[in-house]
């Protein structure tokens, strides 16, 4: 059994991960939930957009700051293009789930092609420093991910939950014909929504690029994980997406330090399974 | 027409032939390889579509029970020295369990099922891998089948494996030409169109995906088996790749994947496809060009090359539809213990949703061979208390007997199998079925579980009996919204009920379409049916009702002959206001 001190340790870092859990699944929840298109290319745009910042950076020496802004803003134009797509050819739930697996797979083979399959990582002067708290270390760039993913997560909630727009796409989501006869252009608003999620991807992209090691098949590692956050924080709540991710980034952390690392895969869907089982009513 | 048939029967005998005689012609072994890859993907992609390709129910998880026969195959032949013959039906059987378990733990969720369950079926395959890397059965090394001995036929061992893989894709068509023919096929079509309306009509839902899931994982693991012995060595990696849950999927939606044939047919245009492009190490542009593919053939071609070739035929030959000349009893079945004098017994009914109380202590029993009328408000809860008595919805409180039998707590199929049917107000078929097709289900599934030629000729009997015989080939869409009605009353009808619930038959029907569907109930009352109808049309109420039942805000206020209930002070405020209170 480790130490208190490790244990703790071991958990702060798990908290963040799962913050960076919370930011990839706030994307998928919101169009799972509120426009009924499950996107499984979400994981591609983030990697994408990882690259993107890497590539910049490392290769043109154009810091994240300055990339990141123009990658999220055209991802957010690719959102909404997508969503036309859906839109134009009446994509029903299940094909776009095939279809946006197939822009996956694209894309892995467009990345592969493009920077092979190398690892790629991008080496920043904030990769190794660390905030000291006592006896701990809460690396900067983590904490500036989950602060992003918290800060984010609380603004799409009180987006929802406030504002004209918000009300009118949950209205759309529960009923969209009856929505649409009190003069709620679900349409329109399904743009926004599509083009926000996809932005997120690309938020999250930036981070992943600062913290992690990129490689074109990471796109497949975070699929399960991601999605059992979203079931378990429940669709289209962006607050519940981030709990659920830090949720099961403690529980990796903490199995992953009692137990092999390697096991940690199967932490989420252990605790989704278990969800399912017991609380069927839940989703 | 006879003189055609057997000339196709000749040429599939003859092909079959050459395909068996393949190792015995001495082709160069790439051609024997290319032809073993084939059938591999025909088996997959076959086994694939006989859940998600009738049941709609998309699995991203195949490659978890094909690693699973992979691994199991390769630990009993190459560890424990089992003859390799004997670990398929074992690698197959040990698939089969894992796709029952997660079936079981996936399809009681009942909001969300389709894409819970793909998203299950990546974890599935994620976990699978886990397991297998991280214990001795991998060990992170792989496993080397490369000394396992096989029976050599037509004297080398690719011939052998090869034969294996055509064995595989034969058992695989095989067996989704049977399911696709059976009732099993039938009610897996049916749940693909609409689950809940397939569950009231009588179809096992959850048994039925069960089954389905279990025969097409114990298929991917047998080939999964035959796999690990063609590459000889497995690696994680390679086995769980996601190209393995890919490509079904892939050749399923080319070819059609409600078609028993479709997935085979698409599994060979792949196979032959990346064989020409994508072979050697740029494998990853093959994959991306095949997605691409895969985006247009959903958005442009959503029924598959196979299904669309079908269709356009049967535009050009339009099916025709034997009438049967057996004409089907149009009396109910009769009741398994005696006939009891109240067949619907409802004791202090209570259901809500949220926060809103739908029903509130409904009491209401229904004697046998009366006309109850239910008529209400719009919210008064009587479109609930058909969903209850159904047991599409479980009940809060209270109890539901019919025939003196609880029915309460049962699934909606078996109480669907007792003599309980429901139309519905808004006319909900299956939409990919033909309109004899489902009327046939309900004959099917229904009290009588008929075998398939009689229910088809029960099915033309009660279409015949509403006025839609003409119609049988056609496809609901092409069906007025009159006839869509009339097709809700066959479909119940076929399942000879002793209860039936209509859930507002005379809507927006004009004056004479209404007097022939007074005369209908009042025929089906005659035949020894009991029946509550739920109406808003006045006229029709006080014409075929024997009582009426009156409901506002869940509860309910009256009870009695039309004449009584249409003079009760508190029915006439509901309905019309204090003011015209007498």
């Amino acid at each position: 059994m480790p130490s208190a001190t490790l244990l703790t340790q071991s958990l702060i870092t798990g908290v963040l991960a799962g913050a960076l859990y919370g930011l990839l699944a706030l994307g998928l929840s919101l169009s799972w939930g509120l426009l009924r298109l499950v996107n499984i290319g979400h994981f591609a745009m983030a990697l994408l957009g990882a690259y993107l910042t890497w590539y910049l950076g490392s290769a043109l020496g154009i810091p994240p700051y300055v990339s990141g802004p123009v990658i999220v803003a055209a991802f957010f134009l690719y959102g909404v293009a997508l969503h036309w797509v859906f839109m134009r050819f009446r994509v029903a739930e299940m094909a776009s789930m095939l279809i946006t697996f197939s822009i996956a797979v694209f894309l892995e083979s467009v990345i592969q092609a493009l920077w092979t399959a190398d690892f790629r990582r991008y080496e920043t002067a904030w990769a190794s420093s660390s905030v000291v708290v006592g006896p701990f270390f809460v690396p900067t760039l983590n904490l500036a991910a989950a602060i992003m993913a918290s800060v984010l997560a609380v603004l799409t909630w009180a987006w929802l939950r406030w504002t004209y727009v918000g009300k009118a796409l949950r209205a759309g989501a529960e009923d969209a014909p009856i929505a649409a006869a009190f003069g709620i252009n679900h349409r329109r608003l399904s743009y926004i929504l599509s083009g926000v999620c996809a932005a997120y991807a690309g938020v999250a992209g930036v981070f992943i690029a600062l913290i992690a090691t990129l490689a074109p098949s990471e796109i497949w590692t975070w699929v399960g994980v991601v999605f059992a956050v979203v079931i378990i924080g429940r669709l289209g709540n962006p607050l519940g997406a981030l709990a659920g991710g830090v949720l099961i980034g403690a529980c990796e952390a903490t199995t992953m330090a009692v137990a092999d690392p390697a096991w940690a895969p199967l932490v989420s869907f252990s605790v989704l399974i278990a969800l399912l089982l017991f609380k069927p009513r839940w989703i | 027409m006879s003189g055609i048939r057997p000339l196709p029967a000749l040429v599939v005998l003859a092909l079959a032939a050459l395909l068996v005689a393949v190792p015995a012609l001495g082709l160069p072994a790439f051609y024997v390889s290319f032809l073993y890859v084939a059938c591999n993907w025909v088996s997959l992609a076959t086994s694939w579509a006989m859940l998600s390709g009738y049941a709609g129910y998309w699995s991203f998880g195949h490659a978890a029970f094909f690693g699973v026969g992979v691994y199991a195959a390769g630990t009993l032949a190459a560890k424990l020295g089992v003859p390799f013959l004997l670990t398929i039906p074992a690698a197959a059987a040990l698939s089969a369990l894992l796709g029952a378990a997660v079936g079981f733990v996936v399809f009681r969720v009942k909001r969300l099922r389709g894409e819970l369950f793909a998203l299950m079926t990546i974890s599935v395959t994620a976990v699978v891998a886990t397991i297998i890397s991280n214990t001795p059965i991998d060990g992170g090394s792989g496993v080397y089948l490369i000394g396992v001995a096989l029976p050599e036929l037509f004297g080398s061992q690719n011939g052998t494996i090869y034969l294996l893989g055509l064995g595989m894709a034969v058992i695989a068509m095989a067996s989704s030409y049977a399911v696709a023919h059976s009732r099993l096929g039938l009610g897996l079509f049916a749940i693909h169109d609409d689950e809940d309306v397939a569950e009231v009509k009588g179809v096992p839902t959850f048994r039925y995906k069960l089954a389905a899931f279990a025969l097409s994982a114990a298929i991917a693991g047998a080939v999964g088996a035959v796999y690990s012995i063609y590459v000889s060595y497995v690696t994680v990696s390679e086995t769980f790749e996601i190209t393995v849950t890919m490509y079904p999927v892939v050749m399923t939606i080319l070819g059609g994947a409600r078609n028993w044939a479709g997935p085979a047919l698409g599994a060979v245009i792949v196979t032959s496809a990346l064989y020409g492009l994508a072979s050697g190490p740029q494998a990853y542009l093959g994959r991306g060009a095949i997605a691409i593919g895969l985006v247009l053939v959903i958005l442009l071609l959503p029924q598959g090359v196979l299904t669309s070739i079908v269709n356009l035929w049967h535009r050009r030959h339009p099916r025709r539809i034997v009438v049967p000349s057996r004409v089907a009893p149009a009396i109910a079945t009769p009741p398994r213990s005696g006939p009891a004098a109240v067949a619907l017994d409802c004791r202090g009914v209570t259901k809500a949703f949220g926060g809103i109380q739908a029903l509130k202590g409904v009491t209401l029993a229904v004697n046998a061979g009366e006309i109850l009328g239910l008529v209400g408000p719009n919210g008064s809860g009587k479109s609930t208390l058909i969903n209850v008595i159904t047991g599409h919805y479980p009940i809060d409180r209270g109890s539901i007997a019919f025939e003196g039998a609880r029915i309460d707590a049962l699934p909606a199929h078996r109480v669907a199998a007792l003599g309980i049917a429901r139309s519905y107000q808004i006319p909900r078929p299956f939409n990919h079925l033909s309109v004899l097709d489902n009327v046939a289900l309900a004959a099917r599934f229904g009290t009588a579980h008929q075998p398939g030629g009689e229910a088809a000729a029960e099915a033309m009997h009660w279409l015949d009996y509403t006025g839609l015989a003409a119609k049988a080939a056609d496809l609901p869409q092409q069906l007025n919204l009159h006839e869509r009605k009339f097709l809700e009353l066959a479909r119940a009808l076929a399942a000879r009920p002793r209860l039936l619930l209509l859930d507002e038959v005379m809507s927006g029907l004009n004056p004479g379409e209404i007097d022939a569907a007074l005369r209908l109930v009042r025929d089906i009352r005659d035949g020894g049916t009991t029946i509550v109808f739920v109406e808003h049309l006045m006229r029709a109420v006080v014409a075929l009702s024997d009582r009426v039942a009156v409901l506002n805000e869940g509860a309910l206020i009256a009870l009695g002959t039309p004449q009584e209930t249409m003079r009760d002070a508190e029915v006439v405020s509901v309905y019309l206001g204090k003011a015209h209170v007498a």
